[in-house]
């Protein structure tokens, strides 16, 4: 662990780079399920897309020998999974809630099974960038190793803002999520902007799960996700729906995660357990705080199904 | 009401899941084709494994216990039109508490019926009580119970990894933390003859208890009010956040208590191994019995089914552990598609005629707890 030669110094340093390398796989997720959410309809699913991705971005790096391509099909993959989801949710009386924990329980038995022959090899890993040069200690140097994707996730957060609030498209969006009925009195069909968003929310999810299988921890295994995807779903409401505060979301979670590890490492390992599920408690105590039985959530799309 | 309208109106209730049930064979015999297994040998050993004989139904029972008891967990909140989702929650803090009263009792030297009891009451009240903060926290701070049940399920596997780990810890139990074990005194026995431990027969009567609190008492009428329209359950004068408490700590009491019986009937101590799942499939065991507590009873057991025979398929056909999760999330997925195919299936049910220049009625919303107008 970094944090061992540099005694308590370690651990800041620790949550620093946790804060950039954990946090990347929530960025993508909850950049994903910004969108889909945005449109109206929860897709508690993600943590089932999350895995698929995982395994089959590995599975094709493995075969292929090339990790951007792993990040392809994950992507693939995991649209496909947004796609079923919002196809079974286009359906009359189905509850997008319900289908999200079936796809949940499907996509991990699915990940775990096709997975199986993957469990042992090791594949190549995305390629990072090295931003500590300018520092002569290793442990400096390895926690700013970046990852490209991390890069990629940063730039799409004031993308994601300026799209939705700036052009027709994010306009069509927001519409189809405040209320059904203005969209289709403008001749936008709902059902159809929740399928390409719910689309975009699962090609993030899948990509989100091939950082954790090629980059870190950087193999396939069935323990690999700790959660993420529900977490980056429960980020989502914690950043009230705004692509910005998702990004800062994301680097708060994911340095809180990488704060067990950190103290375990300079022998503070009272509370392992429950630091890992910090992101929890805090979003349950920011829904707690910021809600109201007389008002919805402040910047909650008007027809999602979890604020009304 | 006219015998043949209660028929259709029954078949239009259980024509869909059993559709369902039929199409996720087909689909689920074309994905063990392209696995390379054969289907047919496949669901023959699925039948034998949880079917075919006295040993196999005994691995089948045991295996229901706990999933009668953690359907219960998302149904009967359901009938108040909340979607719970955090059985597994309870179902893991209830076991440890269990395990936390019932280890210095047996010490002190208390009778084992008693400590018993003092277990049972130790995870009926911690389960009910998280899930029934699920429910306060909807009623009085307007906070998603389907979110915030799942957070808390997350959050008790923490604390239950925290305690084993730290303050209840076996010092003797060094690869895989555990709580100390309970005394074989303690230990609940089986049902006398076979090897199923009693717990099923704690599953079955809670079942028929629930369903006659939901269709049998004014408390479950009220509480189908509300579910059907909170609004005219308020204007009723109806106390709807009494009613979400004692519902929905009744639904976490039967998860913690089922709980309680894995660690009391089957472990003997508390570790990781609680968060086995029973409380995920436990909601698709509530979807598939369409939220009614008496139909949870075959579907626990068909379930159950599916899974006893895990071993058989692993050994015979060297299929992998997560062939049985693949089949459970396809049976939900397209179990929940064929929610549509209600009241479509042309079956003779009389329907309300609208009078001309009558107020049409608003447009249907989605039912979050797929029971529908009863």
């Amino acid at each position: 662990m970094t944090a061992h030669a540099l005694g308590w110094w370690g651990v800041p340093l620790a949550m620093l780079a946790g804060a950039i390398r954990v946090s990347t796989p929530f960025l993508f997720v909850s950049l994903g399920e910004l969108v889909t959410e945005t449109s109206g309809r929860i897709n508690l699913g993600l943590e089932g897309t999350l895995v698929m991705g995982a395994m089959s971005g590995f599975a094709v790096d493995y075969l292929t020998g090339s990790p951007w391509l792993g990040v392809l099909a994950a992507a693939v993959v995991g649209g496909a999974f947004g796609v079923l989801h919002a196809a079974v949710c286009s359906l009359p009386r189905v509850n997008d809630i319900a289908v999200g924990i079936a796809l949940m329980l499907f996509g991990t038995g699915l990940a775990f099974f096709l997975g199986k022959p993957f469990v042992q090899p090791k594949a190549l890993d995305l390629p990072s960038i090295g931003l500590g040069w300018w520092s002569a200690i290793p442990q400096v140097r390895a926690a700013l190793q970046v990852n490209a994707l991390f890069f990629v996730g940063v730039a799409m957060a004031p993308l994601l803002l300026w799209m939705l609030r700036n052009t027709g498209m994010g306009l069509t969006l927001r519409m189809a999520g405040d209320s059904s009925d203005a969209a289709r009195a403008m001749g936008v069909s709902p059902l159809r902007v929740r399928l390409f968003a719910t689309t975009f929310g699962g090609a993030m999810a899948g990509i989100g799960g091939s950082f954790l299988s090629l980059y870190y921890p950087g193999s396939w295994n069935e323990g690999l996700s700790s959660g993420q995807g529900i977490t980056a779903v429960a980020l989502v409401i914690f950043a009230r729906w705004n692509p910005i505060a998702c990004l800062w979301a994301s680097l708060l979670f994911g340095a809180a995660g990488a704060l067990g590890p950190a103290l375990q490492s300079v022998g503070v390992s009272g509370f392992y357990y429950l630091f890992n599920a910090a992101p929890y408690i805090l979003t349950l105590l920011i829904m707690i705080l910021a809600c109201s039985p007389d008002r919805a959530l402040q910047g909650a799309p008007g027809e999602l199904s979890i604020t009304r | 009401m006219d015998t043949r309208i209660r028929l259709a109106r029954a078949a239009d209730g259980v024509l869909p899941p059993l559709l369902a049930i039929l199409a996720t064979l087909v689909l689920f015999a074309g994905f063990l084709a392209a696995a390379g297994a054969d289907p047919f040998q496949a669901y023959g050993l699925i039948w034998l494994g949880g079917f075919g004989t006295w040993f196999s139904w005994q691995n089948t029972l045991t295996r229901a216990a706990p999933l009668l008891l953690t359907a219960l967990c998302m149904a009967l909140p359901a009938q108040l039109g909340l979607v719970i989702i955090g059985a597994e929650g309870a179902f893991v803090l209830g076991g440890l508490a269990a395990v936390a009263a019932g280890l210095p009792l047996a010490a002190a030297g208390v009778p084992p019926l008693l400590v018993d009891l003092a277990m049972a009451v130790a995870g009926i009240l911690v389960g009910g009580g998280l899930i029934a903060g699920c429910g306060a926290l909807r009623h009085w701070r307007g906070v998603n119970e389907t979110i915030s049940s799942l957070l808390i399920a997350y959050i008790s596997i923490a604390v239950m990894n925290q305690l084993v780990e730290g303050p209840l810890r076996d010092p003797t139990s060094l690869n895989r933390p555990a709580t100390p074990t309970l005394p074989d005194a303690i230990m609940l026995g089986n049902i006398p003859g076979t090897s199923i431990h009693v717990g099923l027969i704690a599953g079955l009567v809670f079942c028929v208890l629930a369903w006659i609190l939901i269709f049998r008492t004014t408390l479950g009428f009220a509480a189908r009010i509300v579910g059907g329209n909170a609004r005219a359950g308020r204007v009723a004068g109806l106390p709807v956040g009494r009613l979400i408490l004692i519902v929905t700590f009744l639904g976490g009491a039967a998860a913690g208590l089922a709980g309680m019986i894995e660690v009391a009937a089957v472990q003997g101590a508390a570790s990781a191994d609680l968060a086995a799942g029973y409380g995920y499939t436990g909601i698709l065991v509530a979807f598939l019995a369409r939220q009614n507590p008496l139909a949870i009873i075959p579907v626990s057991v068909l379930i159950g089914g599916i899974d006893a025979a895990d071993g058989l398929l692993q050994q015979r056909l060297g299929l992998s552990d997560a062939t049985i999760p693949v089949l459970r999330g396809l049976l939900f997925l397209i179990l929940l598609a064929s929610e549509s195919l209600r009241g479509r299936l042309l079956l003779p049910i009389p329907r309300l005629r609208i009078l001309p220049g009558a107020p049409r009625a608003a447009k249907p919303g989605v039912d979050p707890t797929g029971i529908g107008p009863a």
